[in-house]
């Protein structure tokens, strides 16, 4: 497609619009509040992810003291229960993973690592935010209207989402659908801007082929997200339809108290279909992020090069790819054409092995690597062994006959946590203990960063390992307490103890890790502009922390890919992406 | 779940054929210097709006791909139950704004052909045109809807219903939203703003309103049941 009217006058591509063009805040209410620059917006959505985040943690807390303690807390009943389990599920992954990955790191590091001034539409970017807040404060009003947030599930699965009798039906589930539908209007918002940023703005000499991987993972999983949020929204739509006008997209004809309600004729199959469409690439929307962020964290504190990285590249590409079609697995046990449970499973595993290519090559990253166990390189460490036990386990869950067994007891738990919970998370960590220093101009302290650290990893291992365990013993989950099954042993309700008391630990240690984040602020060491001796562009800014316009006059050149550590020959360990080729080295 | 499958294997061709101009063969780690002479991999010369465009347009249409998607698989079960057809009566307005929606589409693209050549006066035109008749179009869905619940064809009363009545709202939607733009556009416009400004904003209307009426001529023809007549024929034709 060439369009030869496009003249140069107004064709100019993002990346070389003069300083002068860019939008520059007047007042401190449009520098600190309704701001347009990427940084501000990407702090004011990581701060709103983990302020969202804690609420869903101490969801988390209350569930896990019912679990050991069934029926002695007076302040859980067990509508409350639902309604924790499925306020924890839908915040912690689209509020808190989603919004923190792509809104929070998409928005710090794509301009920054491209070589870019800004995101190339600020005013919608900006707008991207404020929906998303609006989104978190219609969810957070779920708790305070009357009948509570909803307990259908973090999965919302009708008919029972709607019907009287699932706690929050009045008021719970409906504010939870239209939060829904806002964070995905404000999320589509700022996806155009990620995708046409890495598309149109990147600086010259930044080819595809040079972009740090964190860019490509968070690239390819916006685009992935753009094209799977829609069924989230359709879904919520429709659903919304069905508990408000009385419509019947998700109802089948239902006997309540005797009599017929209005429903009849619709499919809740069709919502299974719908939310899964959207709700298996958003694990790969989570992951891959952390996955090319935990490539650089690897590289840098490690002081060599990335292993493949053509290859992580097209294993990005492929489990992009791959991801939409694997949704059914999350529905063997609702019923299903023997065949598509084959096909399905079949892609299910195929995925395995783009997946395996990233982690082995890692593995070979280290190989003889520098490696300095710095706090955000522990974080990278665990993150790896995290993700392949959760990814082994996924091979269980991924065969229909191993699944259909397993699917309604605590080994899922286990394993969604471990792949999508705790993994992703490791990640976040340590991204934020390598960028705090850019961000902030100090770092975070080191002694408190390793604590929090190792109460975490291992903490979080106490609390899923025997979980895996409980659900090979059968173990029910969402169940809100156990009773007396015969197939259950009494030792399971003092591995729920041990679990719990784990998870408190681990929460509690979370508490460190805010304390880090504000006392370092003001009594961190003093970072300088580059104290990871790293060589991607955002550490190569004229300011720390980098100012309005990241790059001063001139935009940074950019002669070489993101990976030249211990280069044979060169002056030091690392050679910066926009440092021009030394006269007469080989080019 | 055909029609988004289709509609992502599309998407897929259009990503993976430009990823394919992108050098992933290329060998970073051995390429030193500022662009590496390979002026296919720097961003395209596209306006950036333009692009963002693009890809918004990607999301609209997978978001339509799984309505349709979600009619299918309610049809099927309709015909698999034999409890309703799955279909309205097809009210002969529609046809009428079919017409109007295309008359739309054409006067933006008119619009657009004066923008390139600098004819203020038949920019404005269009750009009226096509926005009194997009409004008409939008009205004449309204009464559409307002002819269908006289006859008894209520939003809740079937399945069938249901997806007519939220499958042409999220289309209008869409149009009212594309007639903010237009909106802005045609204030740009009519204070005199020289033509080779204004052609950007013009051509993304144009673009977006082809766009709409492509999947207006796709959900109108599921809608009377053609669609449906089509697969029907073609699968006669195969066995």
């Amino acid at each position: 497609m060439t369009d030869v009217t496009v003249r140069a006058d107004d064709a100019i591509p993002a990346a070389e619009v003069e300083d002068v063009e860019l939008y520059h805040p007047k007042s401190w209410v449009t520098k600190y509040v309704y701001c347009q620059d990427a940084k501000v917006i990407a702090i004011q959505y990581s701060l709103t992810a983990m302020a969202i985040g804690l609420v869903a943690l101490v969801l988390s807390w209350l569930m896990r003291l019912q679990l050991a303690f069934p029926g002695s807390f007076s302040f859980i009943a067990p509508t409350d229960y639902y309604q924790f389990i499925t306020m924890h599920g839908m915040i912690m992954v689209i509020y808190l993973l989603t919004a923190l990955f792509l809104g929070g790191f998409g928005n710090y590091l794509i301009p920054l690592m491209v070589g870019a001034r800004d995101m190339v539409f600020p005013y919608v970017n900006m707008l991207s935010y404020w929906i998303y807040l609006l989104a978190v404060l219609v969810l957070v009003a779920s708790f305070f209207a009357p009948g509570g947030p909803t307990g259908a599930g973090w999965t919302l699965y009708p008919p029972q989402a709607i019907l009287s009798g699932t706690p929050g039906r009045d008021w719970g589930i409906i504010l939870m659908l239209a939060s829904l539908i806002l964070f995905i209007i404000g999320f589509t918002m700022g996806g155009l801007n990620y995708v046409v940023t890495v598309l149109q703005a990147r600086t010259r000499g930044m080819t595809l082929m040079r972009m740090p991987l964190t860019v490509w993972g968070i690239f390819t999983a916006t685009v992935m997200a753009l094209l799977a949020f829609p069924a989230l929204f359709a879904a919520c739509v429709m659903m919304l339809f069905d508990r408000l006008l009385g419509t019947s997209f998700f109802m089948p004809s239902v006997v309540e108290l005797g009599s017929y309600l209005q429903y009849g004729g619709g499919s809740p199959i069709l919502w299974q279909h719908l939310f899964w469409f959207f709700g298996h690439p958003e694990v790969y929307i989570v992951a891959l992020p952390a996955f090319g962020i935990v490539s650089d964290l690897i590289s840098t504190h490690a002081r060599k090069n990335i292993f493949g990285y053509r290859m992580m590249v097209w294993a990005i590409v492929a489990i992009g790819a791959l991801s939409f079609v694997v949704w059914a697995h999350h529905m063997y046990v609702s019923g299903m054409d023997p065949n598509f449970g084959f096909f399905f499973a079949t892609t299910t595993l195929i995925i395995a092995v783009p997946t395996a290519i990233k982690v082995y090559n890692w593995v070979l990253t280290l190989w003889r690597g520098d490696i300095h166990l710095t706090v955000p390189m522990l974080f990278a460490l665990g993150f790896i062994v995290t993700f392949v036990n959760g990814g082994l386990t996924g091979l269980f869950l991924g065969n229909v006959v191993v699944d259909v067994p397993l699917s309604a007891t605590m080994f899922v738990v286990a394993h969604f946590h471990m792949v999508m919970g705790v993994a992703p998370l490791l990640v976040i960590f340590g991204g934020i203990y390598h960028w705090y220093p850019k961000i902030t101009g100090r770092m975070l302290n080191d002694r408190l960063g390793k604590f929090h650290f190792w109460i975490t990893f291992l903490g979080a291992y106490a609390i899923f390992f025997p979980m895996h365990y409980l659900g090979l013993l059968g173990v029910p989950r969402r169940y809100y307490e156990l009773g007396e099954m015969a197939f259950i042993p009494p030792s399971a309700a003092t591995l729920n103890i041990f679990i719990t008391a784990a998870a408190l630990t681990v929460g509690a240690a979370q508490l460190v890790f805010f304390f880090n984040l504000a006392w370092s602020l003001f009594r961190g060491k003093l970072a300088g502009s580059n104290p990871w001796h790293a060589t991607t562009l955002e550490w190569q800014t004229p300011q720390t922390p980098p100012a309005h316009g990241n790059w001063g006059k001139e935009l940074p050149i950019v002669y070489r890919w993101a990976y030249d550590y211990s280069v044979p020959g060169a002056a030091q360990d690392f050679v910066p992406q926009n440092q021009p080729a030394a006269t007469g080295a080989a080019a | 779940m055909s029609a988004i499958l289709i509609f992502l294997a599309v998407i897929a061709g259009i990503v993976f054929w430009w990823l394919s101009q992108q050098r992933l063969m290329a060998k970073p780690w051995l390429e030193e210097g500022p662009t590496g002479g390979f002026p296919a991999t720097a961003p395209s010369s596209l306006p950036a709006a333009k692009i963002g465009l693009g890809v918004f347009l990607a999301v609209v249409g997978s978001l339509f791909s799984l309505l349709i998607s979600a009619y299918f698989m309610r049809l099927s079960i309709a015909q698999l139950t034999r409890t309703d057809t799955g279909l309205l009566p097809t009210p002969n307005l529609l046809w009428l704004n079919t017409g109007v929606l295309v008359l739309s589409s054409v006067a933006l693209h008119w619009a657009q052909v004066a923008a390139r050549r600098g004819e203020m006066d038949n920019v404005r035109a269009g750009l009226l045109l096509g926005g009194v008749s997009a409004f008409t179009f939008l009205a004449g869905q309204l009464m559409v809807w307002q002819q269908l619940s006289a006859a008894g064809y209520f939003l809740a009363s079937n399945p069938a219903n249901s997806f007519f009545y939220l499958i042409t709202g999220v289309h209008g939607l869409h149009v009212a939203g594309g007639l903010v733009a237009l909106g802005r556009t045609g204030a740009k416009a009519w204070r005199g703003i020289a033509a080779v400004r204004l052609r950007l904003s013009v051509e993304l209307c144009a673009m977006y309103w082809h766009f709409l009426l492509l999947v207006w001529l796709i959900l109108f023809s599921l809608l009377t049941g053609w669609a449906g007549d089509f697969v029907d024929v073609c699968r006669a034709l195969l066995t």
